[in-house]
């Protein structure tokens, strides 16, 4: 191992699977998980992305070896119809947090270039506005999963 | 009109506003939690196919309690939320839950064969049931219940969404339409209705 990979192991170890910030030290994920659904079909992808500096960040694309396509999307159930809008960028407020959560803000991750299992990682590149980069794993997990917070049935510790 | 006769008549009608004021008001304070819908929507009535390519009718699920809900299966965020939901309700239940059977009727026919509709279902619950056909038989159903759904334009690559009903509708053993649950409804509610409609016609 050279050196240049110790800062890397060593704040992947402090954050204990968590995210591993390249560029974009002042943002940090947590709660990383993706929706595995069956065969080819689209997966949700959810985050919450707190931002411990001064200045608003603004999320603005997400890529991954894993998915060819990944788009930042907003579901809305107002007036009683589902539907999905493409968002452009999701404001992170300074010192304040955002939450890509069921039923709100998500990722829609589509062409998987391999098959992804439930316990799987997938990193996942959050690149902002200012230019800065998260490479972040995401927890795959099973497509009942609720939230992220879901330990009863499946994802127990 | 003598004024007498018009003040009795008012009075009448006054009376009688009252009376059905307070049949509303009986009817608020009915078990229910989520809306009731007895009387105003059509018995449950279908004909399509099946997840295992079976065709289907709505008798066929007569004896059972049915959750109608209708989505698709590109949907990545609301559908499957809201079909973890219904497994949480579901082992909420117990085994109660096997007199109960959640039917997921597809909004894209074009893309939801009972092969994609079987490993759909069967990620999320095994008394789930993914209900495909004719678009004409869907349509169907979809207005049956005054739900509605449109295909959004496509995207360059051919890929579409499908904006759709979020409401969840339910059924009683006699295929009775009985209760409206959505989004906005909490999950104890749900529970505590199904509990009380899987008690109604239940074989001892």
């Amino acid at each position: 191992m050279n050196l240049r990979c110790l800062p890397l192991l060593l704040s992947g170890l402090l954050l204990a699977g968590g995210a591993i910030a390249s560029d974009a030290d002042h943002v940090k994920a947590s709660q990383a998980w993706i929706r595995v659904m069956p065969g080819s079909l689209p997966a949700g992808g959810y985050v919450t992305l707190e931002n411990h500096g001064a200045q608003a960040v603004n999320l603005r694309s997400v890529s991954s070896e894993t998915y060819a396509e990944v788009m930042l999307h907003k579901s809305n159930t107002e007036g009683g119809m589902g539907r999905m809008e493409m968002v452009d960028s999701l404001s992170i407020p300074a010192h304040g947090k955002a939450m890509l959560s069921p039923g709100g803000y998500h990722l829609m991750l589509m062409k998987a270039t391999k098959p992804v299992k439930v316990g799987d990682k997938v990193k996942l590149s959050l690149r902002f506005a200012d230019g800065s980069t998260l490479l972040t794993d995401f927890d795959a997990r099973p497509a009942n999963t609720v939230d992220g917070n879901d330990t009863m049935d499946h994802q127990g510790h | 009109m003598k004024p007498r006769l018009a003040r009795a008549l008012l009075l009448l009608a006054m009376l009688a506003s009252t009376v059905l004021l307070a049949a509303c008001h009986r009817d608020e304070s009915a078990p229910w939690r989520l809306t009731n819908v007895t009387g105003h929507m059509p018995d449950l009535d279908f004909k399509l196919t099946d997840d295992k390519g079976k065709a289907v009718t709505g008798a066929d699920y007569r004896g059972k309690v049915v959750l109608l809900y209708f989505g698709y299966t590109h949907c990545p965020d609301v559908c499957p939320l809201t079909l973890a939901q219904l497994h949480v309700v579901m082992q909420r239940l117990g085994p109660l839950a096997d007199d109960a059977r959640i039917l997921f009727v597809s909004v894209d026919p074009a893309r939801d064969t009972p092969d994609v509709m079987h490993a759909y279902v069967n990620a999320f619950d095994p008394r789930a049931v993914g209900l495909s056909g004719e678009p004409r038989a869907i349509e169907a159903l979809s207005k049956r219940y005054r739900s509605a759904y449109t295909r959004e334009a496509d995207k360059s690559d051919g890929q579409y969404e499908v904006s759709h009903s979020s409401a969840i509708y339910l059924f009683d053993r006699e295929g009775k339409a009985r209760l409206l649950s959505t989004p906005a409804n909490p999950q104890d509610d749900l529970v505590h209705d199904l509990h009380l409609l899987l008690g109604l016609g239940a074989k001892p």
